[in-house]
């Protein structure tokens, strides 16, 4: 996991530094932004067709030893996998730009309609995440600059590299020992019991994000029982972002404290505490943003991670249960489908981070 | 202050970490030295493996028969026995092996063929230079666990030996962290490449792969430890990952300890806690060790973040250090660091 590079990269405040150059206006940095998505997803696309390509075609992976030579050439010969590689990847380009990722062996289903019903899941699930990381994340971490290099700041930074050195699932199995087997206060897995899923699905205009759907039914207690479901996945996918969040506040409150603007505010006679909440606090908070773009690449991942522990079903469950079955065709499409929406999302990201902060333009 | 003439201090103190640490003061030399202690006691148990564990990690009866499946801790399984019937102390410790082989060898790959594409693409420039660039940023936006995934399909099919597992869990970590190294190397070289040594070298009539190795890749490696003991740290969790998502190794090729995670999460609902608390504390101790080595070596690159000892204060806003910290290898200025860090 990029993990943690991840996390001091966003000291970095300005991504892709190294590009920066003088001048260009806000107009021209979006342009030049949007245009270098298509050569990123390009090179995504054909990197994971190329690798799942290199260990053979997916039919025999699925059933290989399972079915006799000539069904499976046939089977193979149906599907087009025998066609030459270059046919084959630009007929998967194709299909990829008109926004069809092929169809899963395993269960004979879009995959665009797999990451239709499923990723509002993991959306959920990120969403959740995100907001116990700000929750966390960014209190502690003004606190600890408040503190710095005294036993606060101390407890805090461990705590912090803590939340990033503990694997998801290490800190998943943990939450569940603990709340649900040992305290039995909170529900082991899933996403909410089966009478209150049977409820949501029948929902009007059912969105498959429980948190709207159960306000929809208006019934408190199917509101209760999804929080209730949500609360430990939500804790462990976001104590690890809400440990670079940490980081990321600590280093930037402590370089603005540091400004020349809070020392003349200081002469001025400011008070400390104003000083650090207005006026050094404000301005640290604007590397977030990116932060928050490089995070969602590393919520996806850890997304998958998480879903398996919990029996969360969206994508990244739904992956680790195609993986499995060997059904590489539902794995390659959903991989690219994730890329896409990272590549997309670091766009928005960077775009809004150019709003802010006009040094951050190329 | 240091006279010039100590400028030049022992080779030992002049290494990466060690120079570090005699530099540390307070709770950044804690946090050093503790990070430090958990790496030095991860490598003893890799190394000393066969001689610390009570039984293989693949072993399933003693002299008195079968261990018995998830048996509670006791005198003769200190950590008690697993779903499979392993002993959980003997798979902690070889597994400790297991996680340093996917280190060495995910760090030295990366680490060489990073560096190589870095120093051609900062030192060439030009259209090679851009498309590595591009290409490094693509793959450096991918969820990396994903990527990993994909890898170890292509690598092991899935189910591996043991040299076939470490080999599909370090290579896919290598390819995540290439990139890496290629915009650290990549933004030091460019920086250097304009200095006037580099000029005089070239006057004199020194080729590139001279120029290259002698003069510029010597004075390109300084955020090189960083980014190692990050990498290292994140190999691990890669690796786990992996594990736990059944891309691991098999349990009778080697031990591993994502794979003991995947097996103990029905464990978990029934109680059984030895199973998973165990392998899921060694991985974030080792994960700890080399982080917060990783770290404090960070902050201590950053002048805005050292803390120095009493007496060498005044230059804090120059970014520069005073007197034998003037080293390159240690003044590091702050955009090195973000550079080296993304």
């Amino acid at each position: 996991m990029t993990t943690t590079t991840d996390a001091p990269a966003a000291r970095a405040g300005a991504p892709r530094a190294w590009a920066k150059k003088p001048g260009g206006s806000l107009g021209r940095y979006i342009a030049v932004r949007a245009l270098l998505i298509i050569p990123t997803v390009f090179i995504l696309v054909t990197t994971v067709f190329v690798l799942m390509r290199l260990t053979g075609d997916p039919i025999t992976a699925a059933q290989g030893g399972r079915l006799p030579a000539d069904q499976l050439a046939e089977r193979i010969h149906e599907a087009g996998y025998d066609r030459p590689i270059l046919v084959q990847y630009l007929d998967y380009l194709g299909a990829v730009f008109t926004g069809d990722f092929g169809t899963t062996l395993s269960d004979k289903r879009a995959v665009t309609d797999v990451i239709v019903t499923f990723g509002t899941a993991t959306l959920e699930l990120a969403f959740y995440a995100l907001i116990v990381a700000f929750l966390v994340g960014i209190p502690l971490g003004r606190l600890a600059a408040f503190h710095r290099d005294r036993w606060p700041d101390a407890v805090f930074r461990v705590g912090g590299i803590l939340a990033y050195a503990t694997p998801v699932f290490f800190l998943g199995l943990l939450l569940k020992l603990v709340f649900s087997v040992w305290l039995d206060v909170l529900p082991v897995a899933g996403r909410a019991d089966t009478r209150s899923e049977l409820t949501l699905g029948r929902v009007d205009g059912a969105t498959g994000i429980y948190l709207i759907d159960a306000f929809k039914t208006g019934d408190p207690a199917i509101l209760g029982d999804v929080l209730r479901h949500a609360i430990l996945p939500a804790v462990a996918l976001g104590l690890l972002t809400a440990g670079v969040f940490l980081r990321v506040v600590r280093t930037n409150v402590i370089s603005t404290f540091g400004a020349g603007y809070v020392d003349a505010a200081r002469s001025r006679g400011v008070a400390e505490r104003r000083l650090l909440r207005k006026h050094a606090y404000r301005p640290a908070l604007i590397p977030i943003v990116t932060v928050v773009g490089l995070q969602i690449a590393l919520l996806l991942g850890g997304a998958v991670l998480t879903e398996t522990t919990f029996e969360w079903k969206g994508l990244g469950f739904q992956l680790s249960q195609y993986l499995q079955a060997r059904d590489f065709v539902a794995v390659q499409g959903i991989v690219v489908v994730l890329a896409v929406v990272v590549a997309v999302t670091n766009f928005i990201v960077d775009i809004i981070a150019a709003l802010i902060d006009p040094r951050v333009r190329y | 202050m240091a006279a010039p003439a100590s400028s030049r201090r022992p080779l030992w103190s002049r290494l990466p970490v060690i120079a570090q640490l005699r530099q540390s003061v307070g709770l950044q030399r804690g946090m050093l030295v503790t990070g430090l202690v958990l790496t030095a006691i991860f490598v003893l148990t890799a190394v000393f493996a066969p001689l610390l564990a009570p039984y293989g990690f693949a072993q399933l009866r003693g002299p008195d028969g079968p261990f018995g499946a998830q048996q509670p801790p006791s005198a003769e399984h200190w950590l008690g026995t697993t779903q499979g019937g392993y002993d959980v102390l003997s798979r902690l410790i070889w597994g400790s092996r297991t996680a340093l082989l996917v280190i060495i060898v995910a760090v030295i790959a990366s680490l060489l063929v990073g560096v190589a594409l870095g120093l051609i693409a900062g030192y060439f420039g030009g259209w090679l230079d851009r498309v590595l660039v591009v290409v490094a940023d693509a793959i450096y936006a991918f969820p990396s666990l994903l990527l990993a995934i994909v890898l170890a399909i292509v690598i092991s099919g899935g189910q591996s030996s043991l040299w076939g597992g470490i080999l599909a869990a370090a290579l896919s970590i290598t390819v995540i962290f290439i990139p890496q190294y290629l915009r650290v190397t990549r933004a030091e070289v460019i920086r250097i490449k304009s200095e006037a040594f580099v000029e005089s070298a070239r006057v004199i009539g020194a080729g590139h792969v001279r120029i290259m190795t002698r003069h510029v890749l010597r004075n390109s490696t300084r955020t090189l430890p960083l980014i190692l003991t990050l990498n290292a740290s994140e190999a691990i969790l890669t690796l786990a990952g992996l594990g736990f998502l059944g891309f691991g190794i098999e349990p009778s090729a080697a031990a591993e300890w994502g794979y003991d995670l995947n097996k103990a999460m029905s464990d978990v609902t029934s109680g059984i806690w030895w199973t998973s608390v165990f392998p899921g504390t060694a991985i974030v101790l080792v994960v700890l060790g080399l982080t917060l080595v990783g770290e404090s070596l960070n902050d201590l690159a950053d002048p805005r973040l050292r803390k120095r000892a009493a007496g060498a204060e005044p230059v804090e806003d120059l970014g520069v250090d005073p007197g034998p910290a003037a080293d390159p290898a240690m003044a590091t200025t702050p955009e090195t660091t973000k550079e080296g860090v993304r």
